[in-house]
């Protein structure tokens, strides 16, 4: 075990997540983005008219909006040289053992058949474009918990669709949200029935394989009053020379009295863009929890929000970034009060190493009449070397007087008298390290899951080994 | 893993330590042989932690001239850890805050380090012996390792870490500084626990109290940067009744 374990450590993110399989795609639309490429995605999915004109809209949206000219460097990407829709297989499979091999043996390395048997309500995963698998406990479905892919999703509950889709991140909010609603796909639906408490998460994976693709899924989720439920994300992709492009949208409904947790671990590889719109809305009473790590990628740009649209509604957002060489994290958190006696916590802690940028980029807003309101706002970065980088742009917007605001912020270099203390009692430099970076994130690592804790705490271990020459 | 001696000297020899340029240890001359406790005094700036930190291999001074051996070998070359694997230690007079990081698990971390194979169970027996002898209650070990813990607090967790370590030659920095009496009876106890033919001390103090109930074999003063006198248990009785300027006069006129 042990010696498992110092191998794990040893390896490093090629050998671990970065490795890829053959492309075998049932069928694919050619590179680049266009009016035909977007209704070929609809056409292959036999969607609704409605979703195809939805679509449509929000390509002409895509187009005509700027690139964001804030947060990253966006001038690389490259739109006609992705493929915007792989289909890897046929159709969904419900035992991993009709999941195609190569596919399959890309999860079992992952991890996740393993972490299904042991502690998940369900698991869903997607290679490229589509779901290759998807099961729900069956205790869970029996109690009326819907948990599918998206696209099916859409067959079986057009209502809801109807309802809520792109109606708390519509396709004008930016223009990747607009790329996003133009050609998404896959994702994870999630409907909890008024009262139901489902105590094991379920658990998305999110994987691309082949060079040039980008992953576009769609993640919509409604909690039903008084419901409760944890949500768990993760994602990897081989490494490539070339640039991969995710720019997935999350909405996230959590009705009066519910509880909503989503947790990420996004550790997408160094040539992946992350370009994400996640944002829920609490009524009454609910509260909403973005549990959100960011580990990977080349640049992310992602602030989860909450609406806090009633009344003692509450917003918990914490997060990690990590940002190593050619990295660019800016990532952050939005809280909008629209309600009286609502309240908010937003921690953010961020590291930066080997010439990495973490950005933290912040808004709260209370809106006026919004009288009791709670909030407390610390973003914590550290930097490991002279050559990283860290910038905070919190901004806030408080419309009312009879509120409670805190906010803190520290920047600072690692302590060396820290460092050598640790030094002092036995540890390597790259132990002590690792050791002093996960008690800077462990208000945040206290938060996940045990075994994705670990899990955390071995990649960032490995970071620091990396670290020391 | 460590290597085991049954004894081990550790000497210092003509030590020249600078900082930022400035000399601060002009030629220091200690050798400690394991069984020995040997006592450091000396007035405030007189260079006793600047030594105890270049000891422990702190790369924030520059080593001008001199050697420290341990067992025959120069350690200078040494990182802090490989030091402290070789069985030396440092309980430090400011002992560091590390926010998140659990003061249990580091004990655990260094059990591990000291005994490879031994299980959670031994681990929790032998913490639970040790949280007693140095009165560092238990909910402590849930905590950040020193946040907001008193003086009193971190000195007793750094000798909690030494009892886990069991080290061969361990420098105390001012330990016995902001302990109250009981406390200081307690810790000299934990301290006195480890005596044995193969460890050996050098405790740092301003104060008779702690050697009271350590009972060293040698007393040293430091001032200005060397050994100004070097004597008997008796040594640090008759400093207190005459202050350390007695000394100066005897050195300036000796």
């Amino acid at each position: 075990m042990a010696n498992q374990e110092l191998k794990s450590l040893n390896e490093g993110y090629e050998e671990r997540f970065g490795f890829h399989d053959e492309e075998k795609p049932v069928f694919k639309t050619p590179k680049g983005l266009s009016e035909d490429v977007v209704r070929e995605i609809s056409k292959q999915k036999k969607e609704p008219i409605w979703m195809m004109d939805l679509r449509l809209k929000a390509l002409k949206i895509f187009e005509s909006k700027k690139m964001p000219d804030w947060g990253g460097n966006l001038k690389n990407i490259n739109f006609d040289n992705i493929t915007y829709y792989f289909k890897p297989n046929e159709k969904i499979e419900k035992s991993w053992d009709d999941v195609p091999e190569d596919i399959k043996k890309t999860f079992d390395r992952l991890g996740i058949p393993e972490a299904e048997k042991k502690f998940l309500g369900g698991v869903g995963a997607q290679y490229e474009s589509e779901t290759v698998y998807h099961n729900l406990r069956e205790d869970l479905a029996k109690q009326g918990v819907v948990f599918l892919d998206t696209d099916t999703a859409l067959k079986e509950y057009p209502e809801l669709f109807k309802k809520y889709f792109g109606k708390i991140v519509p396709a004008g909010d930016n223009k990747f949200a607009a790329l996003n609603t133009a050609v998404w796909s896959g994702g994870s639906f999630i409907y909890i029935p008024p009262g139901v408490k489902v105590t094991a998460p379920l658990q998305a994976y999110f994987r691309i394989n082949a060079k040039n693709v980008g992953q576009f899924e769609r993640t919509l989720i409604i909690v039903d009053k008084d419901a409760s439920i944890t949500y768990i994300e993760g994602c990897t992709a081989p490494v490539y020379s070339t640039d991969s492009l995710h720019s997935a949208v999350v909405e996230v409904v959590a009705l009066p009295g519910s509880f909503v947790r989503y947790v990420t671990i996004q550790n997408w590889s160094s040539n992946v863009y992350n370009l994400v719109t996640k944002r829920a809305i609490a009524e009454e009473n609910a509260t909403v929890e973005w549990i959100d790590g960011n580990l990977g990628s080349k640049l992310t740009m992602k602030y989860p929000s909450v609406f806090l649209k009633g009344e003692g509604s509450k917003a918990n957002i914490l997060s990690i970034a990590y940002a190593g060489k050619g990295q660019h994290q800016d990532a952050g958190a939005k809280v909008l009060h629209f309600a009286k006696n609502t309240q908010s916590r937003i921690i953010s802690k961020s590291v930066s190493k080997d010439g990495g940028r973490t950005s933290y980029r912040g808004l709260l807003r209370v809106a006026k009449g919004c009288t009791g309101v709670k909030s407390h706002v610390q973003c914590d970065a550290l930097m490991l070397d002279d050559n990283s980088r860290s910038d905070t742009y919190p901004t806030m917007k408080i419309e009312e007087q009879n509120v409670s605001i805190g906010h803190e912020a520290t920047a600072g270099k690692i302590n060396d008298d820290q460092i050598f203390y640790l030094m002092s009692r036995g540890m390597k430099e790259s132990e002590a390290l690792a050791m002093i970076v996960l008690g800077f994130i462990e208000e945040f690592t206290k938060e996940l899951p045990m075994e994705y804790a670990v899990e955390l705490n071995k990649l960032i271990q490995l970071e620091m080994e990396g670290s020391i020459a | 893993m460590r290597e085991e001696f049954l004894m081990s000297t550790l000497e210092i020899k003509d030590l020249h330590v600078s900082a930022g340029g400035k000399p601060i240890l002009k030629g220091i001359n200690l050798t400690i042989k394991s069984g020995e406790v040997h006592a450091l005094m000396g007035p405030n700036g007189s260079g006793k932690s600047t030594l105890s930190h270049v000891i422990a291999g702190d790369s924030g001074y520059e080593i001008v001239k001199g050697d420290i051996l341990l067992d025959n070998k120069s350690i200078l070359k040494m990182s802090p850890d490989e030091r402290a694997k070789a069985g030396l230690f440092l309980a430090f007079q400011h002992p560091i805050e590390i926010p998140g990081v659990n003061l249990g698990s580091l004990l655990f971390t260094l059990y591990k380090s000291r005994h490879p194979d031994a299980k959670a169970v031994q681990f929790h027996k032998d913490l639970a012996e040790y949280l007693q002898k140095t009165g560092v209650t238990h909910a402590f070990t849930e905590r950040s390792l020193n946040v907001g813990l008193s003086g009193g607090e971190k000195k007793r967790v750094e000798i909690l870490q030494m009892l886990m370590l069991k080290p061969k030659v361990a420098i105390m920095d001012e330990t016995d500084s902001g302990l109250d009496i009981d406390s200081l009876k307690a810790i000299a106890n934990a301290i006195n626990s480890l005596r044995s033919p193969e460890f050996s001390a050098l405790v740092i103090t301003h104060y008779n109290r702690i050697l009271e109930y350590l009972k060293p074999d040698f007393v040293h003063v430091l001032m200005d940067g060397k050994i100004a006198m070097s004597g008997g248990p008796n040594l640090p009785g008759e400093l207190e009744s005459k202050g350390y300027s007695w000394l100066n006069e005897a050195v300036v006129n000796g």
